[in-house]
């Protein structure tokens, strides 16, 4: 695994916003996923999904892992969650090892996880409501998030009368009120259309900037990991291993139109670069 | 002319809409069709009254029956044992059956005895019930018992099995316990399937009360068909089969009126 910062044009000698990889970072990893292996068997054979994968995500980072599908990806976020176990190896968030799933790691899953018989407000508020939080407080929580998601007008509404977009809005709102260390997104918006996609992901960068929160996510989509990201680790396929850990060299905040920048093709260019040999590996 | 053949269009196109006027029409039409061949055939003389009784005749035995309050007392018999007997094997099936669903352990445990008791027919117990409880209400509840309960239990753990396993990781992310997942998610994800399941199991329980009665009982519709086949009162096997229709009728639509109170969310 090699670390590689692109140079932003702007500033020549300067790399940017990625003084936190060389270990010696001025924050402590909050994410550490030490030698993370996971195997499995399926008809007899042994399969390794993930091949002894470590990565730091420190505090208030917004992490993103690309790689073409199948590379294990989703599997390693379900291990940082705790749903599912590595046949080897650690996962740390803080000092803590992750042992199990728990509300410390939020998560909004590609597949609409909302419970349908709960409106958009219940949904939101089902974490506070499990820690017993009093109604008045839980209220406030909820509807601060609701706000912030633009989910306000909605908060009566069932599910089902939500289109694909807004279910995952009201995913990210119910898993933000629950204010866990780290949230997970898999592939949050892969199922969506792009114009949804597109608003989502300005969504989403309007609420990162506002938290800040340290997030893991996962997409197979490269426009996407760049707009978003903080440092993108990029995956080869089968077995899963880390190929390459990118610090995004984009300023914040981010927009939309910045995808036409230089900076951000040079980005692409490279990613583009490192998964093209992945196809290539993956034909025979 | 446009108007119309669109209408045709409508009802020819596989799973097209039709007004609902249309709908009301065809589905009067259809019992006007049935009587009106029922009356044909007992008014025009095609058929001895002994075998088929004329629409009036059964009209006739209907108040002969109420007025002196029989129907009403053999009513009441019937739909005691079908609750009672649905009653408690519902409330034995769904948790168990949520759990059977739900937990590898209870499956392997219930699944090979109740899928080899399900395939047994009730009816082959029923001189087995006789000769053990006799011929009170009690044998009639355990007919309808035996017969609803290992299909409600497999029913409702195909339901709970359905529930989708992204529910319940998510609600663990939220720091949902176990108890919470199993009170909280699967319980409500499975309740329009258990609402289902008992709608349809209903209509089962029905046909078992009416196999109950008509081998050993002193009271209920069951029964009074029995008695009428002995004196030849056709009219009033009629009626029995008539009042089973609509009590069954009458319980589906409470069953629907409870599913839209009950879970709104999902239709």
């Amino acid at each position: 695994m090699s670390v590689v910062q692109l140079q932003r044009e702007t500033s020549p000698a300067n790399a940017g916003i990625g003084s936190a990889t060389s270990g010696a970072g001025a924050t402590e990893p909050r994410l550490r996923i030490k030698d993370v292996r996971l195997e499995y068997s399926t008809r007899g054979k042994n399969v390794v999904a993930i091949d002894n994968i470590s990565i730091d995500v420190p505090d208030n980072q917004f992490a993103v892992i690309v790689g073409p599908s199948g590379c294990g990806k989703s599997s390693l976020l379900y291990l940082v969650a705790g749903l599912a176990e590595p046949t080897s190896g650690e996962i740390l968030l803080g000092d803590e090892e992750v042992d199990g799933p728990g509300p410390d790691r939020g998560m909004v899953f590609q597949s609409y996880t909302l419970f349908p018989w709960l409106t958009v407000r219940e949904n939101v508020e089902f974490g506070l409501k499990r820690r017993r939080m009093p109604a008045k407080q839980r209220e406030e929580i909820v509807n601060r998030y609701l706000n912030e998601t633009g989910l306000a007008a909605f908060h009566d509404a069932y599910p089902k009368q939500l289109s694909g977009g807004m279910m995952q809005r009201v995913a990210i709102a119910r898993a933000l009120a629950n204010d866990p260390k780290i949230l997970l997104m898999d592939e949050p918006f892969g199922a969506l259309d792009s114009q949804t996609r597109n608003s989502m992901q300005k969504l989403l960068l309007r609420v990162w900037e506002e938290n800040r929160k340290t997030v893991l996510f996962v997409t197979h989509d490269i426009d996407e990991a760049i707009l978003l990201g903080d440092r993108i680790y990029v995956m080869t396929a089968r077995p899963g291993r880390l190929k390459e850990e990118i610090i995004v060299p984009i300023p914040r905040p981010r927009s939309m139109d910045m995808v036409m920048d230089a900076e951000f093709i040079a980005v692409k260019r490279r990613i583009l670069d490192l998964l093209k040999n992945e196809i290539k590996d993956d034909e025979h | 002319m446009a108007r119309k053949r669109s209408l045709i269009d409508a009802c020819l196109t596989p799973k097209s809409e039709v007004p609902a006027g249309l709908r009301y029409a065809v589905s009067t039409l259809t019992w006007l069709v049935v009587i009106g061949l029922w009356s044909l055939a007992t008014y025009g003389g095609f058929m001895k009254d002994i075998f088929l009784p004329s629409p009036s005749a059964v009209i006739g035995a209907f108040f002969r029956l109420f007025e002196d309050g029989t129907l009403q007392q053999h009513i009441w018999a019937s739909l005691q044992v079908v609750v009672i007997g649905f009653l408690i094997s519902s409330l034995i099936a769904v948790p168990l059956g949520l759990l059977m669903g739900t937990f590898r352990v209870v499956q392997a445990g219930l699944e090979p005895l109740v899928n080899f008791i399900r395939y047994l027919p009730v009816t082959s117990f029923v001189p087995l019930f006789i000769l053990w409880i006799g011929i009170g209400i009690e044998q009639r509840i355990m007919v309808i018992f035996f017969g609803t309960f290992f299909q409600q239990l497999v029913m409702i753990a195909d339901v709970s099995r359905g529930v989708s396993k992204d529910l319940l990781n998510a609600s663990y992310t939220l720091g949902a316990s176990r108890r919470d997942a199993l009170l909280h998610v699967l319980t409500p994800a499975a309740l329009p399937g258990i609402v289902d399941t008992l709608r349809i199991t209903m209509g089962w329980a029905w046909t078992y009360l009416v196999v109950a009665e008509l081998v050993a009982a002193s009271s209920g519709l069951g029964y009074i068909s029995m008695k009428a086949m002995r004196g030849f009162q056709v009219d009033v096997i009629f009626l029995a089969i008539a009042v089973i229709g609509l009590l069954g009728l009458f319980t589906d639509t409470v069953f629907r009126l409870v599913r839209l109170r009950l879970v709104p969310w999902a239709n």
